[in-house]
C-alpha cells in the first residue's frame, strides 16, 4: 500500500527528445489510475520512470512521501506488467510466476509457494498450463503469465502496460472485470495504461490524458467526458467521438455548416467576440425530433438535415452528415485528428439515434440537437470555454467518494468470506 | 502437421543413407586399418585380417609413446588454453557489440572479419621469423597466440550475432521482481547466454584442435608439437614398414574428444531458447 506523487517529472532521451514533459500527478493510495493517450505520448515511458527502469531527467518522484529517484527498482516494491511481457523463456510457467517470490528469500515457505502461484494460476485460467514454457503459449496467454508474476506478490502497487491488449473481446471482458475486483479487494495503488476507451472509463477512478509527454487532463472518466479542458481531451475521450463543428456566434444564434442553432445565452456569451469557434457536440447530443418527447423538445432546437447513410446496431444506430468545411477549418481539423493519432477527421458528423428510429440515408429529416450540453472550443488554443470547473470537480469528488465505499464493502466481504 | 506418405520417407532414408556412408566411410575405414598388423597394412582388403591391438600398443606404451603422448599433452593444452581466452575475450567484445554503442564497433567487426579470411599460409613463413627473433618459437605460446588469431573472429561473430537476440528486457523485469543487478543477470540473462558461448566454444576448440599448419611450421620439439604436426613424425618399426597403422590409431585417439564433446554439450546446444520472452 503506498500513495505515489510524480512532481514535474521531465524525462529527456538521450536525443534531447522530451517524451515526459513537466507532468506532476498525486496517486492517493489505494487509487486506481489510467494513463491514456495515442501512441507514442510518453504513457510507457512514465510507468518505466515510476518503477525506475528509466532515469528521471528532472522533478521528483514520490513513494509514500519518500523520495525514490535514486532508488533502485527491488527497494521501490512495486510490480509491472511490461508492454511486451518479458516472460523468462527457459522457466516454465509455475517458475515464471513464482519468480519475484523465489527472490525474496526466506520470506515464502515452498508451500507458500505453491499456494500463492495456484491461487493466481486459478484467477488467471493458466492451471492447465502451469508446466509449460512461455514459447509455447499463445499471445493472450503469455499475457496473462505476465499479469500472474505482477500480482503473485503483495508489491506496494501495480504498474499495468496494456495488460489486456492481445486478449480477445470475451477474455478481455472477462479480465477487466477481475482486475477491478482485484484491485479493489486489495486495494492496492495501481496505474494502468491503455488504448481501450472502455478500460479507461470503467476501471479507473481516476484517467490522466497525455498528449506529445504532457498532461491534459486528469479527472475521474465522468469528469473527462462531460467538462474537458480542451479540443483534444474531448476528442479523445468517448466512441464515437465527438464531432467538431465551426460556427459564428449572432447573439444567441450559432450558425454552422449544419444548420443554425439557438444556444442558451450564457453559452452564447463565451462566444462573442471571437470571428469563429469550434462547436463541440457528442453523437448522443442529436435525436431523431419525431421520438423527443415534447417536455424536452424546449431545451433544444429541431432542424433539418440530409444523413447519407445510417448503420443500425440493434441498441442504436449512427447517421452520417457530411459537410464543407473552409479550408482554414479543415487545417484545424487535420491538425486535431494528427494529435489523435487518427488518420484524419472526416468533415462529418456523426449522430446516435434511437434504434426505433426509422431515418434513413439520402433522405431530409427532422433532427434535435439537445443544446444545453454543448461545448464551445477556442480555435485558436483548444481551450473549452464552456467548462464548468465545479461541475467537474464535483464529479471527481463524487468518484473519489464511490471508491472510498467500493473498497470498504470489498474489505467487508473478504472478511467475511475469510 | 502434415502426413509424410511412405513413399517420401523411404526417399528420405535413402537420402540419409548415401550421405551417412558417404561421410562416415574414410572414418571407419581409418578405424579398420587402425586395427590391422603392420604385415596386414596393405592386403587391399577393408577390413583387418586379424584384430589386432597391436598399433595401439605401440603408440600407448611402446615406442611411439613419448612421440603421441607428449603431442596429445601439447594438443589439449594449448588447445583447451585458447578456447577458454577466446571464449572469454569474444564474450566480452561480443557483449560490448550487442549492447553498447561505440565509436568503432563497425570497425571492430570487420576487423575481425578481415583476420579471418586472412590465408594462413601467407602469414606463418613471417610468423616463423618473428617467433625465433623473440624466443616464441617451439613452446606453448608461440601456438596460443597464432590460434587465437583463428578463433576469435569467429567466435566473436557467433556471440555477437547471438547476443543480439537475446531479449535483455528481461533484465529490466527481474529487477523489477526484486533481484539485485547481479541477480538479474545470472537468473535472465545467463540460462539464455549459455548456449551460445557453449556452441562457440565448441567451434573454438575444433579449430584450434584440427589445425595442421601452424603446429608443423612453429615447432620443431616435443615441447609444443601437437598431435595433427606429430603424426607426420612417426615411422615404422623398421625403415621398410610404413607407420599407416599407428598413425590411423593416433588419429582415432584424437577423434574421441570431439566426438565426447559434442554428445556430452548436445543439450546445451539448443537453439530457439529464447522463443517466447517478448511479443513478436
Ligand atoms: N530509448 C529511447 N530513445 C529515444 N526515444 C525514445 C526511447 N524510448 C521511447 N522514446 C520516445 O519517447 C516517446 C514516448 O514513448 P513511449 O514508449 O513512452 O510511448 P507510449 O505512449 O507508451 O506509446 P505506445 O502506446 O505506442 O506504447 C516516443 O516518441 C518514443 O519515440
Ligand atoms: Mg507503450
Amino acid at each position: 500500500m503506498a500513495s505515489i506523487t510524480l512532481k514535474n517529472l521531465v524525462k529527456k532521451y538521450d536525443d534531447g527528445f522530451p517524451a515526459v514533459n513537466d507532468i506532476s500527478i498525486d496517486i492517493a493510495d489505494g487509487e486506481f489510475v489510467i494513463l491514456v493517450g495515442p501512441s507514442g505520448c510518453g504513457k510507457s515511458t512514465l510507468l518505466r520512470m515510476i518503477v525506475g527502469l528509466e532515469d528521471i531527467t528532472s522533478g521528483d518522484l514520490y513513494i509514500d512521501d519518500k523520495r525514490v529517484n535514486d532508488m533502485a527498482p527491488r527497494d521501490r516494491h512495486l510490480a509491472m506488467v511490461f508492454q511486451n511481457y518479458a516472460l523468462y523463456p527457459h522457466l516454465t510457467v509455475f517458475e515464471n510466476i513464482a519468480f519475484p517470490l523465489r527472490l525474496a528469500k526466506g520470506k515464502f515457505s515452498e508451500d507458500d509457494v505453491q499456494e500463492r502461484v495456484r491461487a493466481a494460476a486459478l484467477t488467471l485460467e493458466l492451471t492447465d498450463h502451469l508446466d509449460r514454457k512461455p514459447g509455447n503459449l499463445s499471445g493472450g496467454q503469455r499475457q496473462r503469465v505476465a499479469m500472474g508474476r505482477a500480482i503473485v506478490r503483495q508489491a506496494d502497487a501495480f504498474l499495468f502496460d496494456e495488460p489486456l491488449s492481445n486478449l480477445d473481446a470475451k477474455l478481455r471482458g472477462q479480465m477487466r472485470a477481475e482486475i477491478s475486483q482485484m484491485q479493489r479487494r486489495l486495494a492496492t495503488t495501481s496505474v494502468y495504461v491503455t488504448h481501450d476507451q472502455t478500460e479507461a472509463m470503467t476501471l479507473g477512478d481516476r484517467v490522466a490524458v497525455l498528449k506529445k509527454g504532457e498532461l491534459q487532463q486528469i479527472a475521474s472518466p465522468r469528469e473527462l467526458y462531460e467538462q474537458p479542458v480542451n479540443i483534444f481531451v474531448a476528442g479523445f475521450i468517448g466512441s464515437p467521438s465527438m464531432n467538431f463543428l465551426p460556427a459564428t456566434a449572432e447573439g444567441n444564434i450559432l450558425k454552422t455548416p449544419i444548420g443554425d442553432f439557438e444556444v442558451p445565452a450564457e453559452t452564447a456569451a463565451t462566444a462573442a467576440g471571437k470571428e469563429i469557434v469550434l462547436l463541440g457536440i457528442r453523437p448522443e447530443y442529436f435525436e431523431d425530433a419525431s421520438l423527443v418527447e415534447e417536455s424536452k423538445l424546449v431545451h433544444g432546437n429541431a432542424f433539418s438535415a440530409e444523413l447519407t447513410h445510417t448503420e443500425w446496431l440493434g441498441n442504436e444506430q449512427y447517421g452520417y452528415i457530411d459537410f464543407d468545411p473552409s479550408p482554414e477549418v479543415k487545417d484545424m481539423l487535420d491538425s486535431l485528428a494528427r494529435d489523435l493519432d487518427a488518420d484524419e477527421l472526416r468533415p462529418q458528423v456523426v449522430v446516435t439515434l434511437d434504434a426505433a428510429s426509422r431515418i434513413r440515408g439520402g433522405r431530409v429529416c427532422e433532427l434535435w440537437l439537445d443544446t444545453r450540453r454543448l461545448h464551445i472550443f477556442d480555435p485558436a488554443t483548444g481551450e473549452n470555454l464552456t467548462r464548468d470547473a465545479d461541475a467537474g470537480a464535483a464529479l471527481t469528488e463524487e468518484a473519489n467518494q464511490e471508491r472510498a465505499e467500493e473498497i470498504e464493502r470489498a474489505t467487508r466481504e473478504a472478511a467475511e468470506a475469510g | 502437421m502434415k502426413k509424410t506418405t511412405t513413399k517420401t520417407r523411404l526417399i528420405w532414408a535413402g537420402i540419409t543413407v548415401v550421405v551417412a556412408v558417404y561421410a562416415l566411410f574414410p572414418v571407419f575405414s581409418i578405424l579398420a586399418t587402425s586395427f590391422k598388423e603392420p604385415s596386414d597394412l596393405s592386403n587391399g582388403k577393408l577390413l583387418p585380417t586379424n584384430w589386432s591391438g597391436v598399433n595401439y600398443e605401440q603408440i600407448l606404451v611402446g615406442d611411439a609413446q613419448g612421440l603421441f603422448l607428449t603431442s596429445l599433452r601439447n594438443s589439449i593444452g594449448i588447445t583447451l588454453i585458447s578456447t577458454a581466452i577466446a571464449v572469454v575475450l569474444a564474450t566480452l567484445c561480443a557483449y560490448a557489440i550487442a549492447r553498447l554503442d561505440f565509436p568503432g564497433k563497425k570497425l571492430v567487426l570487420t576487423t575481425a572479419l578481415a583476420v579471418s579470411i586472412f590465408p594462413v599460409i601467407s602469414i606463418v613463413t613471417p610468423l616463423f621469423n618473428v617467433w625465433r627473433t623473440i624466443g616464441l618459437y617451439d613452446t606453448w605460446l608461440g601456438l596460443i597466440i597464432p590460434y587465437l588469431s583463428l578463433t576469435l573472429p569467429i567466435s566473436i561473430w557467433t556471440l555477437a550475432a547471438f547476443f543480439r537476440q537475446i531479449p535483455w528486457e528481461l533484465e529490466q523485469a527481474a529487477q523489477v521482481d526484486g533481484a539485485t543487478a547481479w541477480q538479474a543477470f545470472r537468473k535472465a540473462i545467463v540460462p539464455l547466454a549459455a548456449p551460445g558461448v557453449f556452441t562457440t566454444a565448441i567451434i573454438a576448440f575444433f579449430i584450434a584442435w584440427n589445425d595442421f599448419v601452424y603446429g608443423i611450421s612453429l615447432t620443431s620439439t616435443e615441447a609444443a608439437r601437437p598431435v595433427p604436426a606429430a603424426l607426420a613424425f612417426f615411422t615404422g618399426a623398421s625403415q621398410f614398414e610404413s607407420p599407416t597403422g599407428a598413425i590411423s590409431a593416433a588419429a582415432i585417439i584424437v577423434t574421441i574428444p570431439v566426438v565426447l564433446l559434442v554428445l556430452g554439450f548436445q543439450r546445451q546446444i539448443v537453439s530457439g531458447l529464447t522463443q517466447g520472452a517478448v511479443k513478436g
